[in-house]
């Protein structure tokens, strides 16, 4: 997304948290966030929806397990069978482990790379925030200004009472996730 | 909409964690601040001495892998000894790294920010030494792949599922592999913060590589909180699972004193009492080297220290559910392989175990000797040394008088093993003190989410923002 947007700078938890949901509130569209680290209560602040990766990290999980499951059958029972100490072909108590371990594997390393697509972190990716300490204390909520002229002056009276750092317009070129990911 | 996978792990909050009033700002600059000072004498010389042990190890690695392992002091009877003692110590090692990334994210326990980031590095590391011991022992390391079931021109032949070393193999991978992810997702947020801070520099150039350009959206926070939460209560049953599955290649085998039920959570105990005395170890080292006094303070030691309480008791219990079984079970091979233990030639380091893994550890139940890091790290050191002789016990102890009496035999070590396990400490610290000098030590993000606001801030002082905040924001509209 690129465009004019305004960009409110906090040093406050409290102050950032206050002002992102006095802006919900007023309609204001928020277009993100900054903050140095994952501040508490900032979802609801935001108004975020909860995430649907845990139901990826199981759905891998599972596909690593059915995986591991037919793939120990089928090497030690149908393609190869080998009489390793009598035991029987389809050893199922034996091919627990590998197919914990596979739906460990499979679920944790998916759910990662689902997650640095999904967020498009790639190496050599820069930030547009890079400017405004936001990876150090400071705190930026970035709105959407409803339109020109007295909207924007109402937005920046209703945020100039969290105590902002500053209240800027800047043209960011911002990656916006959706609401639901 | 209302969920919160991590919020509450912020709510409790009493004495603070980190001393010395910080603000975000003073995180950052202490903790990134700490790799832009010149490299200390101390740093130096550790990393001389690391690299020279590394250096023996190389050349012993390098001797036996061209002579064979003949060069090790095995024999018929005792065809394990100092390899798989090495690896399953190294392994344990690992495991408190996992234990405070995951077990303890997932209870709740915020001191645990101070040393996660240190505890994860020590996991790889650890796993790194574990993993060349099994290694070398395959005879031709260069053919380890065949451990992997690939499709190959021996007709397929598949590796056997139903072994033991086959799950150790898949579990050692495994938690590699997820250690080494979960490290350098909690990494992300602090290598942007390094990039962030002199724009321009190379380091800057490199971090803003290595920190996939990250921004510190909310919105992609939000996520990263699941997916951490995820990877968290993946990691838990994964690192029981491990040291479950290395101790199966003993539990599964016929040989007395192995083969018993109670091996899986006594070696997971184990395993994480002696990662805990290896974190205590180095936490009280980076602390006073790095100047981190005020991160890792006596109230992260005494947290510790209570762990290793705890884990010192079940592995005491455990020691004594052995004699006992032993006794009750009526089979003399089992008996006699205890009273081997506790009587016979090695007696010796059965007494070293339980002095360092059951009675020493006793003196952390006094205030006194917790809040003495001298004392502490004295008890670390010995926890160490008796686990390791845990492992040589077990080992070594059952295998030379086995069944047979015609078949006994006795082992020592030679200098090719003790070289390669000296070998291994160097690779674990030389790696550790690289880590130290190029990569933040405390996880700067993490940190910064469980500090107080300082007395005296504006929150505190203006009357109207008494409340918790994001709650109900009195101003809206």
């Amino acid at each position: 997304m690129t465009g004019p947007v305004l960009v409110s700078v906090f040093d406050q938890e409290q102050d950032i948290l206050q002002a992102t949901a006095a802006a919900r509130q007023a309609g204001i569209e928020i277009v993100d966030v900054f903050t140095p680290y994952a501040v508490h209560g900032m979802d609801r602040a935001m108004g975020l929806g909860s995430s649907r990766l845990p139901w990826v990290c199981f759905l891998l999980g599972l596909f690593g397990a059915v995986a591991a499951a037919w793939f120990q059958y089928w090497a030690s029972a149908v393609d190869w069978p080998i009489n390793v100490g009598g035991k029987p072909w389809q050893s199922w108590p034996a091919f627990i482990p590998v197919i914990f371990e596979l739906t460990v594997l499979f679920g944790g390393v998916g759910t990662v790379l689902v997650f640095i697509a999904w967020a498009g972190l790639r190496p050599g990716r820069s930030s547009p925030m890079a400017g405004f300490r936001v990876t150090d204390d400071r705190f930026a909520l970035v709105v959407r200004p409803l339109a020109a002229g007295p909207d924007r002056s109402s937005v920046e009276t209703l945020l100039g009472r969290f105590h902002p750092l500053s209240i800027e317009e800047r043209d960011l070129a911002l990656d916006v996730k959706g609401a639901r990911g | 909409m209302e969920r919160e996978p991590l919020a509450d792990a912020a709510v409790i909050r009493r004495v603070p964690l980190i001393a010395g009033d910080k603000s975000a700002a003073d995180v950052t600059r202490d903790v990134v601040g700490a790799l832009d000072a010149k490299a200390s004498p101390l740093w130096w010389g550790g990393l001389g001495l690391s690299v020279a042990a590394l250096i023996l190890g190389a050349v012993a690695i390098t001797y036996q892998i061209m002579t064979g392992v003949g060069t090790w002091g095995l024999n018929r009877t005792v065809g394990w000894a100092f390899d798989i003692t090495n690896f399953v110590f190294w392994i344990g090692i690992g495991h408190a790294g996992t234990l405070i990334s995951a077990i303890l994210f997932l209870l709740r326990q915020q001191w645990r920010t101070s040393v996660n980031r240190a505890a994860e590095a020590m996991t790889l590391f650890a796993v790194m030494c574990a993993g060349l011991f099994p290694l070398i022992h395959m005879g031709r390391p260069w053919l380890f792949f065949w451990m992997l079931p690939y499709p190959n021109d021996r007709g397929s032949l598949w590796v056997n599922f139903r072994s033991p070393l086959v799950w150790d193999f898949f579990a050692i991978s495994t938690y590699f592999i997820i250690s080494a992810i979960f490290w350098y997702v909690g990494l992300i947020p602090d290598l942007a913060t390094i990039r962030d801070r002199e724009p321009g520099t190379r380091r800057s150039k490199i971090f803003g590589f290595l920190s996939l350009g990250w921004t510190g959206s909310f919105r992609v926070w939000h996520r990263y909180e699941v997916v951490y939460l995820l990877l968290a209560a993946l990691g838990t049953p994964l690192v029981l699972s491990v040291h479950t599955i290395v101790s199966t290649d003993f539990a599964t085998a016929v040989v007395p004193g192995w083969h018993t039920t109670i091996f899986p959570p006594y070696f997971v105990a184990g395993a994480i009492f002696s990662g805990m005395a290896m974190v205590l170890t180095l936490m009280l080292v980076a602390r006073t080297t790095m100047r981190l006094e005020d991160y890792i303070t006596p109230r992260h030691i005494d947290a510790m220290c209570s762990l290793v309480i705890l884990t010192s008791g079940m592995v005491g219990l455990a020691y004594a559910t052995e004699f006992f079984t032993a006794y009750y079970s009526a089979s003399p091979y089992e008996q006699f392989a205890f009273y081997n233990r506790a009587r016979g030639p090695l007696a010796w380091g059965y007494w070293i175990m339980v002095a360092c893994n059951v009675l020493i550890p006793q003196l952390l139940w006094f205030t006194g000797v917790r809040r003495n890091l001298v004392v502490v790290f004295v008890i670390a050191i010995l926890v160490n040394i008796g686990m390791w002789f845990e492992r040589f016990i077990i080992i070594v102890a059952s295998l030379q008088r086995e069944y047979l009496p015609s078949a006994w035999s006795d082992y020592t070590p030679t200098s090719i093993e003790v070289a390669t396990l000296v070998g291994t400490f160097g690779l674990f610290f030389t790696m550790f003190l690289l880590f130290c000098r190029f990569i933040p030590v405390i996880a700067i993000a993490e940190v910064k989410g469980v500090l107080q606001p300082a007395p005296g801030s504006r929150q505190v002082d203006d009357g109207h923002r008494g409340h918790r905040p994001g709650i109900a924001p009195e101003t809206g509209s």
